[in-house]
């Protein structure tokens, strides 16, 4: 347990590195750049020392796993000793895939997802696009197609390599 | 905004009202869309696409919770301070979605008519998704802060419905005699809910000025181009001189709604209070 004096944002942010994404659990909420701030009330009476306030957004309006996620930071931060927690939904600026960590990107390649390009290939409404290039997270190869626009859950797209024949999720970007 | 000072003027009061109603309005649009979509769920074309239209659903669902959290805000907040005090508990996402009546809800009609075949879903959506890609484009610019993040927020989705909707409507328009024929159908039987879409309600007229509401008016011919450009490429035309149906706005719906309503808020009316 930390001693409620004196927290750092890196003791806080230590914590919620171990909350993952219900969904795609080799995630934390840290890779998916989710948590947006983080305001810690040291030595103050009201609110009482150690009060957190978590600032969050929701990657996809209608996630379901926001939820859990709120529910989860809870609990991480209540397992080591922070009673007082509030976490705040904030929906502006919007989530964007940008905001995954670099070594957010590695870890869902290494699951078989294969992690968002940057936003700026596909985010706009032209029809018939000739889809983005990306990778197989199996066998590298590029030769991939697009199955379906959506995927298993709201973050994900359905992509098939042609090299290897596996299919495999695309984390699509946002 | 909600001032309780007693000198507050009637014009300051509409906002509020108006506020809270234009809410409702685009909650209720977004919640019927996706209940009538949801019913796809395992009964899609083929499983690829089933999970699409139940992801544009959840997408609804998800916008439909944005705007009642904060209508249920506003409620809340208008009520501690107005003098005329509503009657009943406190107001919440859930309230409103599950005890709220037919004539309550504000949606426009288009959202609430019958799925249909797979042809008349698809168009259906895609009228939709047009309108809200060129009405969340806007209102992300809009005065109210918070209307402003939910659309910024919900626009790269609709992105996403628009540009499925619109090629299914061209496979389908141009695809076999049959499923031509099927896409044809669904636009005559749609088509007189598109007008409603971009008549501004009272409460919509109210807040324009102020650059909270999205004016009607200004995104229809865009809508338009948008619907020739993309019916043109299925083969499809634009149905000419028809009669168009008005008032779901104001909550006067069509019979479906109350099919809708009826299935969708049961449990709740049924055994209050209940969760899961
Ligand atoms: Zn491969």
């Amino acid at each position: 347990m930390i001693e409620v004096k004196n927290i750092s944002e890196e003791d806080i942010l230590k914590i919620l590195e171990t909350v993952a994404d219900p969904e795609v659990p080799v995630l934390s909420i840290i890779d998916l750049g989710i948590v947006r701030k983080i305001e810690i009330y040291n030595a103050v009476q009201k609110p009482p020392s150690g009060s957190l306030v978590v600032f969050i957004t929701p990657t996809y309006t209608g996630c379901p796993a926001m939820d859990v996620i709120n529910m989860n930071i809870r609990l991480a931060l209540l397992e080591n000793g922070f009673i007082n927690v509030e976490i705040k939904t904030v929906l502006s600026p919007a989530w964007t895939t940008d905001w995954m960590t670099e070594e957010g990107k590695q870890k869902l390649k290494a699951y078989g997802i294969a992690p968002p390009n940057m936003k700026q290939q596909v985010c706009t409404p032209g029809l018939f696009q000739e889809e983005e290039a990306v990778q197989c997270p199996h066998c590298t190869s590029y030769h991939t197609q697009m199955i379906s626009r959506f995927g298993s859950t709201a973050c994900k797209a359905l992509y098939k390599c042609n090299d290897c024949n596996e299919p495999f999720d695309y984390f699509k970007c946002h | 905004m909600f001032n309780s000072n007693s000198s507050i003027t009637n014009s300051q009061f509409q906002i509020p009202d108006s506020l809270i109603n234009y809410t409702l309005h685009l909650a209720d649009n977004t919640l019927i869309l996706a209940q009538q979509n949801s019913a796809w769920c395992g009964h899609g074309p083929i499983l690829e696409q089933d999970i699409a239209i139940t992801n544009i659903s959840l997408d609804l669902l998800g916008q439909a919770r944005n705007f009642y959290q904060y209508a249920a805000q506003l409620i809340n907040e208008f009520k501690a301070h107005s003098p005329k005090e509503r009657a009943g508990g406190e107001a919440t996402e859930d309230t409103l979605a599950y005890l709220r009546d037919n004539r309550e809800y504000k949606n426009c009609l288009l959202t609430e008519q019958e799925n249909g075949d797979w042809a008349k879903t698809i168009l259906r959506q895609f009228l939709f998704s047009n309108y809200q890609y060129l009405l969340y484009e806007k209102l992300q610019y809009g005065e109210d802060e918070q209307l402003r993040a939910i659309a910024e927020k919900a626009l790269k989705e609709v992105i996403y419905h628009l540009k499925w909707s619109s090629e299914w409507v061209i496979r389908l328009g141009d695809g076999t005699h049959e499923s031509h024929q099927r896409i044809s159908n669904a636009v005559i039987e749609l088509w007189p809910y598109v007008d409603e879409l971009f008549i501004n309600a009272d409460y919509e007229s109210a807040l324009i000025a102020n650059n909270i509401a999205v004016d009607g008016g200004s995104i229809k011919k865009s809508w338009l181009q948008g619907t020739e450009e993309i019916f043109s490429e299925a083969m499809l035309s634009v149905p000419q001189n028809v009669f168009s149906q008005k008032g779901g706005k104001q909550g006067i719906h069509t019979e479906q709604l109350g099919y809708i309503l009826a299935e969708m808020q049961f449990l709740q009316r049924a055994y209050p209070d209940s969760v899961w």
